[in-house]
């Protein structure tokens, strides 16, 4: 009979945690438009494979009151569960009990469960949905915290760290999503911000909405804090899954391979540039005319969208893709473009991801704003992290590759182990124009017909360097290819790669310009 | 092709792109060349005192008046030699980043 009577107050015990903030509460988080921490665990989870621990944990606040009061769970649901089969470790804060507020062992569970993702080699998924800070706890709601953001950086390039934003996420809170490695945000539910609307309404007198200070769009579009974003949470949860897909689950392993399959036919590789270099196009039919079954999970789409970054798969690998996009302020690099490149870049040298690149670039954006706001610091960022990354690393020049931006974008100089280039590419110091109107500045003023001059000086130039032959007779490329061609020779290249070694001197770590 | 109005003709070293421009772009801050008959408020906050009159002649080094931003007192001397042409603000005025205090002649 003992263990009968020890069972049931087991499960009275569990029952009395599990409803969270109680009923009530849980009836307003619903109202909201959210779902519950725990119905999120499960959506996200392969069904019935989510073990929670430190269920009973109490919190440890014992000013103002607070010894008196129970906060179940405090305030967060921590466990482990499975992706597609395989073990993931997540934390989902509980809205419902005292705001999702974080004090001292609510983040203390959420430590040892990042303990658990880096010591068992799998991925950490963090939803967040929280009112900041438990203030009645002081500075140990601080130390907390800054457990976390120690956590989250040294478990950074070695598992996959993703941070859903679902709900408040404000102050100091809001650094440990910005040190993870994917944040996916919700279109009304999602607010992220350093100080909020009250605190700059009353020290700067500026008045803004929640939503456009720091809501979903903003994140995704203005700041690029956050790198998806979906308009309910069941959609956020399927883009999770699809990332899942083409992830190592450590940085010891690579991602699971696919079965191969070929581009979808709708997309013809050789009608989708447009012979003039100044016409624009969308790079994301070319990554589709290249790619396993058109499918390209692209990341930080509205973000500085005139680089293109996503992930996609070839003969069944995955591969990271930059590239260019001239459809968008004729694909410059710039100061946003090149932080949210190299990040990419980075992430996949860290996780074994082969990089291929796209080039179809007219140089770095110019302009009193770029220059101000460190477009020399920025752009070197792409410039590092292209040269750090030892992964494969395959260049296609499409069309344009002026200057600065042909160096950028992952040339033969910065150690790309391939490069490739269409008959359609111009590798050259700057498009015809500019460069014929300095070469030739004298000729075309003193003639008589400046115009026509310029006009024969253009053209001259056109002929004599815009192409690739010029680059190949120096060797900085290595095969002008057809364009039909680049799907066979990028697989060819990723699998000659497999086993490629780099092996640099030791250091601590360098440093990038940040 | 219909979306081709929302193209841009957009310079790049003497070549014309056509290309879409982003909402970020098109609001970026256009450089105004700094102006020595202004002076702008380098932080927002609030006018606390003001130390001169319409008219006043000033010496470069004099103090005009208090921003207090972020609860410290910020005592804006005057860049130069002159007389106040206007001052745009009153005592216990809340301002942006950038505003025009005072003007010089």
């Amino acid at each position: 009979m003992w263990l009968k009577d020890k069972i049931i107050e087991f499960f009275k015990r569990k029952e009395k945690v599990t409803v969270g903030g109680g009923n009530k509460a849980m009836e307003k988080q619903i109202a909201m438009g959210k779902m519950t921490a725990r119905d999120r665990i499960k959506t996200i989870l392969d069904p019935d494979s989510f073990h929670e621990y430190d269920l009973f944990v109490e919190h440890a606040g014992k000013d103002f009151g607070m010894d008196k009061k129970s906060l179940p769970g405090d305030g967060v649901i921590t466990g482990i569960g499975s992706i597609l089969g395989h073990p993931v470790c997540i934390f989902a804060q509980d809205f419902t009990v005292a705001g999702g507020s974080l004090g001292l062992m609510h983040a203390r569970k959420i430590t040892k469960i990042m303990d658990h993702a880096v010591k068992l080699g799998v991925p950490l998924i963090g939803i967040n949905d929280s009112g900041g800070a438990r203030i009645q706890e002081g500075v140990n709601s601080l130390a907390g915290y800054g457990e976390i953001f120690y956590r989250n950086t040294l478990a950074s390039g070695v598992i996959p760290q993703i941070s859903v934003i679902l709900g408040p996420c404000a102050g100091g809170a809001v650094y440990s999503p910005a040190l993870t490695d994917f944040v996916f945000v919700v279109d009304k539910i999602s607010k992220m911000f350093i100080t909020g609307p009250e605190v700059i309404k009353t020290v700067l007198g500026e008045e803004i909405s929640m939503e456009d200070l720091g809501g979903a769009r903003v994140q995704t579009e203005i700041s690029g804090n956050a790198h998806f974003y979906a308009k309910s949470e069941f959609e956020c949860f399927d883009q999770i899954k699809k990332l899942a897909t083409f992830i190592p689950w450590n940085n010891s392993k690579k991602a699971d391979p696919f079965p191969p399959k070929p581009p979808k036919v709708n997309y013809d590789i050789t009608n989708i540039i447009p012979p003039e270099p100044s016409k624009p196009y969308d790079i994301r039919n070319i990554i589709k005319a290249i790619c396993d079954d058109s499918d390209f999970l692209e990341i930080q789409e509205l973000f500085a969208p005139n680089v293109v970054i996503g992930f996609a798969r070839l003969n069944g690998e995955t591969v990271g893709i930059v590239g260019n996009q001239p459809l968008v302020l004729a694909g410059v690099l710039d100061v946003d473009s090149s932080d949210k490149a190299a990040r990419f870049i980075r992430y996949c040298d860290a996780f074994n991801i082969p990089l291929i690149t796209l080039v179809d670039i007219p140089g770095y954006l110019p302009g009193v704003d770029q220059e101000h706001n460190g477009v020399i610091r920025h752009g070197a960022k792409i410039l590092y992290s292209y040269s750090e990354a030892t992964v494969p690393k395959i260049t296609i020049i499409l069309r344009k590759a002026y200057g600065g931006g042909y160096i950028a974008m992952c040339s033969r100089h910065l150690g790309a182990d391939f490069v490739f280039a269409w008959p359609t590419a111009e590798i050259a110091v700057m498009g015809p124009e500019g460069a014929a109107n300095i070469i030739f500045k004298n000729e075309i003023a003193a003639s008589e017909n400046p115009d026509e001059t310029r006009r024969q000086k253009v053209q001259e130039y056109t002929e004599k360097f815009a192409n690739p032959y010029v680059a190949a007779a120096n060797g900085h490329i290595d095969a002008v290819i057809n364009p039909e061609e680049t799907r066979s020779y990028l697989i060819h290249a990723v699998q000659i790669s497999k086993e490629k070694k780099e092996l640099r001197p030791f250091r601590k770590h360098g440093i990038p310009p940040f | 092709m219909e979306q081709k109005s929302n193209f841009t003709a957009f310079p790049v070293d003497d070549t014309y792109y056509e290309t879409k421009l982003t909402t970020k772009f098109k609001k970026r801050k256009i450089y105004q060349p700094p102006d020595p008959d202004k002076l702008n408020s380098f932080i927002p906050g609030v006018i606390t005192k003001i130390h001169v009159k319409q008219g006043q002649m000033i010496k470069r080094g004099d103090s005009l008046l208090i921003l207090e931003a972020m609860k410290m007192k910020n005592n804006l001397t005057s860049p130069r030699d002159g007389k106040i042409k206007s001052i745009n603000v009153k005592e216990m005025q809340m301002v942006r980043k950038g505003e025009i205090l005072i003007e010089f002649e």
